[in-house]
């Protein structure tokens, strides 16, 4: 059990530090729409309330996960979507000139 | 190791989708390839939330199907509804009602699967229940933060930070009881009446935090919850065991914060002046009352000529100029001028607008041109040789306070050089100060003209006015 959590640890170590590399030398442009993408990627925790869902066997759990699953389901399209109509002015740009 | 064909098959699933998500991220960060960015991390969701599915712990009653499914449908149709219909202008409240609906769903899924292990009666080893108590927290108190940041934006709320006596004391009282709950929860085995105290306390939290904050500072305050959000969905794969929430939960986590340092220091504004509130209590004691200061009213026929005969003109746009959805009709006064042979540019303070690279959205929506944006670092010494700086409806951004005045609550943020142009033409609604709630003394230089009015209607009267000049 708790080996798992370490190794998780491991991982969730690792990813922040890959987090903040990969997206190291953002212009200020792309400040906004780059906050709505990684607003849509944590979304993710969808995953969560669909196992969540899945193993639930009282009332209370399944509202639970309804709500939960809801809210991040709005996050995940939501999010993504946001984002496309933010980035989608800025595709008739020729080339980066700089 | 792996015996199961179907749990290898996951694992294969989930490690792609990290890939994609980091290789999205990557190409999210450069302008020519964000939106394909954009793509492959939305390919890495439908790839991890579809092996999910295959997942062998849940089970397929028709119940949980109908869950899930309805959920998600909800979820989707009210999301994609409010993504493509909301204002462009309104896009950073957006981005926080997203996070704070994540940051509910971290919370309630910590809270449920704690109590369904208690339930079952397995025994909760102190790994599981930190992470159970910090997942509550942190997500509890982002998505109330994030009503309040959406409420403060939206205007629901005042964007005046709202604080009253003992506020300090209550939000130490309530971060304690956190910690305690959280000590309860992982030190001493406490049942599943903690990890509901512990959510209804972090809640409260996070409208008392957001609330004393100011609305110019929102943007600061979003990037942050939208970090905590991400800290928060890693903590949930902890606790459900599920490796592809805790990469993109951190990969979040940290380019999130990591946007927060990049926006205050554009703002050049400490996280903890943000979120402890020199702007605010400094905001509250307006400048020098009783003190009229001259300043000088323009029509849009006389400003027009000044623009018309100049050689350089410098656009300052604000977020006066996002209100009034005008960027279109700043395109057409820019190609009006361009006509004329005038040099017309753009300087965007890192800041302009309500978030960062909001204004080039917005520009860019009206299709301005990319080489006629330009940054305060590439224009600000441009401003010295231009004929004519017009400003629309920015106004903190453009204060000289923040240069020489250190009583100013904006004292040492970096500002554009708009003092330096020949002319300066303030498009203004009225004499109100800016979300600083501060007094801009570049409105009482001599060298500056007023024009009040709604932006987008003074900017048709001024393109009429050039085009007849």
């Amino acid at each position: 059990m708790s080996q798992e959590l370490v190794l998780s640890a491991y991982v969730f170590l690792l990813a922040l530090f890959l987090g903040v590399e990969v997206i190291g030398r953002v212009p200020s442009t792309l400040h906004t729409p780059l906050m709505s993408a990684t607003n849509a990627i944590h979304g993710i925790v969808l995953i969560g309330a669909i196992l969540v869902a899945g193993t639930a066997d009282t009332p209370l759990l399944h509202a639970l996960a309804f709500v939960a699953i809801v809210l991040g389901a709005g996050n995940v399209f939501g999010g993504f979507a946001v984002t496309d109509r933010m980035l989608e002015m800025f595709k008739k740009k020729p080339v980066e000139k700089r | 190791m792996i015996t199961d064909a179907r749990a290898a098959f996951i694992d294969v699933a989930y490690l792609a989708s990290a890939i994609l998500f980091i290789l999205g991220l990557k190409r999210l960060s450069s302008p020519a390839t964000a939106r394909h960015g954009n793509r492959l991390a939305m390919l890495a969701m439908t790839i991890a939330v579809g092996a999910t599915f295959l997942d062998r712990s849940i089970t397929w009653s028709p119940l949980n199907i109908g869950i899930i499914l309805v959920g998600t449908v909800i979820g989707a149709a009210v999301g994609i509804y409010f993504a493509r219909t909301v204002q462009m202008t309104a896009m950073p409240q957006m981005v926080a009602l997203f996070n704070g609906m994540g940051g509910g769903t971290a919370a309630f899924v910590s809270v449920a699967e704690f109590s369904s292990l208690a339930r079952a009666g397995t025994t909760i080893g102190a790994g599981e229940a930190l992470s159970v108590a910090a997942g509550t927290a942190i997500g509890a108190l982002s998505l109330t933060g994030s009503l309040i940041a959406f409420g403060k934006l939206q205007e629901l709320i005042s964007g005046r930070p709202i604080r009253f006596p003992g506020l300090s004391a209550i939000n130490a009282v309530l971060f304690i009881a956190i910690l305690a709950l959280g000590t309860v929860l992982v030190g001493f085995n406490g049942g599943d009446l903690f990890v509901w105290l512990l959510l209804a306390v972090a809640m409260v939290l996070g409208v008392l935090v957001v609330l004393p904050i100011g609305g110019a500072d929102m943007p600061v305050v979003i990037a942050l919850l939208n970090s905590f959000t991400g800290i928060a969905a890693a903590l949930t794969g902890f606790v459900v065991d599920n490796q592809i929430l805790v990469v993109a939960g951190a990969l979040v986590g940290a380019s999130g914060g990591f946007l927060t340092v990049l926006m205050s220091r554009a703002m050049n504004r400490p996280l903890t002046n943000v979120l402890f509130g020199a702007f605010g209590s400094a905001a509250a004691g307006p400048a020098k009352a009783g003190e009229e200061r001259p300043i000088r009213e323009t029509t849009p026929e006389d400003a027009a000529v000044v623009m018309a005969y100049a050689s350089e003109v410098i656009i300052v746009p604000g977020y006066g100029l996002a209100v009034a959805q005008a960027q279109h009709q700043i395109r057409e006064l820019a190609d009006e001028l361009e006509k004329r042979g005038v040099r017309v540019r753009y300087a965007i303070h890192p800041v302009a607008g309500r978030m960062p690279g909001h204004m080039n959205v917005l520009l860019a929506e009206a299709n301005v041109p990319y080489d006629q944006l330009f940054e305060m670092e590439q224009i600000n010494n441009e401003f010295a040789h231009a004929d004519v700086a017009l400003v629309v409806g920015a106004n903190d951004v453009v204060n000289p306070a923040a240069r020489h005045d250190p009583s100013s609550p904006i004292y040492g943020m970096p500002i554009l050089n708009v003092d330096q142009a020949r002319t300066i033409i303030v498009l203004k609604r009225s004499m109100r100060p800016g979300f600083a709630g501060i007094e801009n003394e570049l409105f009482h230089n001599p060298k500056t003209v007023m024009l009040f009015g709604d932006a987008k209607e003074s900017l048709v009267k001024l393109t009429n006015a050039v085009k007849s000049a």
